[in-house]
């Protein structure tokens, strides 16, 4: 499903993606693992035809983002790790939007709207404000969006971040039911180890833009002998904490952090 | 079109749905109209240039317009990293409607506070020649609106953080509103600032609104609209252009 084969991506200096390869197959649920800076998001990024690859092939559905974008954003759903919802507009009005963008026609869009939101348990709150919802659900939203055009990937980029654990269960169960029920490719990031052994088939660890190591979480532990996954990801990628240096977007999102309180 | 049309629709209908925000932004055009214009009034009159109200009302309905439009455009950066920006950055769909949609619903927004604002005037005594100079006040009120709606789309899109937030309202907004003619004649300026207020496409706005509203006018509605048009364009086009070269 998704191909990617000595892909870099330099900024100026800065090697984020240095020559990665790996491969996701149709129906997988594909966890990227790394220390914060390690190049996840740049990667998906990279497949979500937001950012041009320096090199290296990549392939989405045998498409390639580069070159064919729109058919390849019509196969992707995507949420990031900011949120991206209208919060000023109701559930329904956002899927509505949504469907409106991807060129779902009217029919379809009412039924899949409906059918996902009560999936992800938001119907009784459709005419309610996007601001009025938990965070929790401010996530499903997201997901729930994502799927409406029935894409053939879905990308979560720590779609848990600052979710408590029951909101954080309940996402993975629905997520999961999905990708059993429709063969909808999961490809995500998360900083969890708990998750990534949870709901991942496969796992990639990435570190300073390298993929250090590929496999299912047994494989991994094995590799490592380790007895947990976090172990195993410790022994690969050390305990050296990495600072991020402060970007744009960083600053911003202690701002908005700040007003969330 | 549909996509055009559905992303000027969620500016429209967020606008409706926020009334603390429209009261808010109501404010310092409402101080500027009350204090200036009734405390200048006297001074204005003895200087043999009529009512002062009756004067500036058109600059306060240009200054509201240029505000809201501004804003709607530099809100942007705030939008493309916590908002929904992005979310219409990865749809299959041309940026350049994207850009459309967004910069003509925000200039709607900024015509209808506009509006608000004319009736405010109303109120407070201004009175203008006649009921059916309307649509053509309303019209000049539009390109006013989307001239500083693009103007805040280049900006917005080319912005990294919220510092340069400041700045370009120190440098840029509150220039283009002071040097274009709203709060003061446009005759007899020394001439440094007569050259500015003839380069901010704000002073042919408010002319035209004044023209169109009270048949005082510098320039001649025809001029104004033809600077107003051709500035629309020019920005448009740098807006879109900005707009494209987003990255997030």
């Amino acid at each position: 499903m998704i191909r990617v084969q000595n892909l870099v991506k330099r900024f100026g200096d800065l090697t984020a993606v240095d020559d990665i390869s790996f491969e996701v197959r149709r129906g997988e649920v594909f966890a990227f693992l790394g220390p914060n800076g390690a190049g996840k998001t740049t990667t998906i990024k990279m497949l979500t035809t937001l950012l041009k690859p320096t090199s290296g092939v990549l392939e989405l559905d045998g498409l390639d983002p580069a070159v064919e974008r729109d058919e390849v954003r019509k196969r992707f759903g995507v949420v990031f790790q900011d949120p991206s919802l209208d919060q000023d507009l109701t559930a329904w009005e956002n899927m509505e939007i949504h469907g409106v963008l991807y060129g779902v026609p009217r029919q379809e869009r009412r039924e899949r709207a409906e059918a996902l939101l009560k999936l992800f348990e938001l119907w009784e709150r459709r005419g309610a404000l996007v601001k009025t919802f938990s965070g929790g659900m401010r996530r499903r939203l997201e997901i729930a969006r994502g799927l409406l055009h029935t894409p053939k990937v879905l990308f979560l980029d720590e779609p848990t971040l600052g979710l408590d654990p029951q909101s954080r269960n309940q996402m993975w169960t629905h997520v999961k039911r999905l990708n059993e029920s429709d063969q909808v490719t999961v490809f995500l990031t998360t900083h969890y180890m708990d998750e990534a052994d949870r709901v991942a088939d496969r796992i990639a660890v990435i570190d300073h833009g390298r993929i250090v190591a590929i496999g299912s979480s047994r494989e991994l532990k094995e590799r490592t002998n380790t007895e947990s996954l976090e172990d195993a990801f410790l022994a690969l990628t050390g305990t050296t904490i990495r600072d991020e240096s402060a970007s744009a977007a960083e600053g911003m999102r202690q701002i908005a952090r700040m007003w969330r309180r | 079109m549909r996509v055009i049309y559905i992303l000027w629709l969620r500016e429209v209908k967020k606008y409706l749905r926020s009334r603390t925000q429209v009261v808010a932004s109501l404010g310092s055009p409402l101080m500027y109209l009350c204090v200036l214009g009734f405390g200048l009034g006297p001074v204005f009159q003895k200087a043999g240039e009529g009512s002062y109200l009756q004067f500036m009302a058109p600059g306060v309905i240009g200054m509201t317009v240029l505000f809201t439009s501004m804003f709607s455009g530099i809100a942007l950066l705030w939008d493309r990293q916590f908002g929904f920006l992005k979310e219409t950055l990865v749809a299959p769909v041309p940026r350049l409607w994207i850009m459309m949609g967004r910069t003509l619903g925000g200039a709607t927004v900024a015509m209808l506070q506009g509006l608000l604002i004319f009736v405010f005037c109303l109120v407070a005594g201004f009175r203008p020649v006649g009921l059916l100079v309307l649509p053509l006040a309303v019209s000049i009120m539009a390109l006013i609106a989307v001239v500083f709606a693009a103007l805040g789309t280049v900006i917005g899109s080319s912005l990294k953080d919220m510092q340069g937030f400041q700045l370009v309202m120190n440098f840029l907004v509150m220039p283009i509103f002071f040097l274009s003619g709203a709060l003061y004649p446009l005759t007899n300026l020394p001439k440094p600032l007569a050259v500015l207020t003839r380069v901010d496409p704000l002073t042919y706005g408010v002319d035209g609104v004044r023209a169109a509203l009270t048949g005082v006018t510098h320039f001649g509605i025809p001029l104004d609209v033809a600077v107003l048009i051709a500035v629309a364009m020019v920005l448009m086009s740098a807006g879109a252009w900005r707009f494209s070269r987003i990255e997030i």
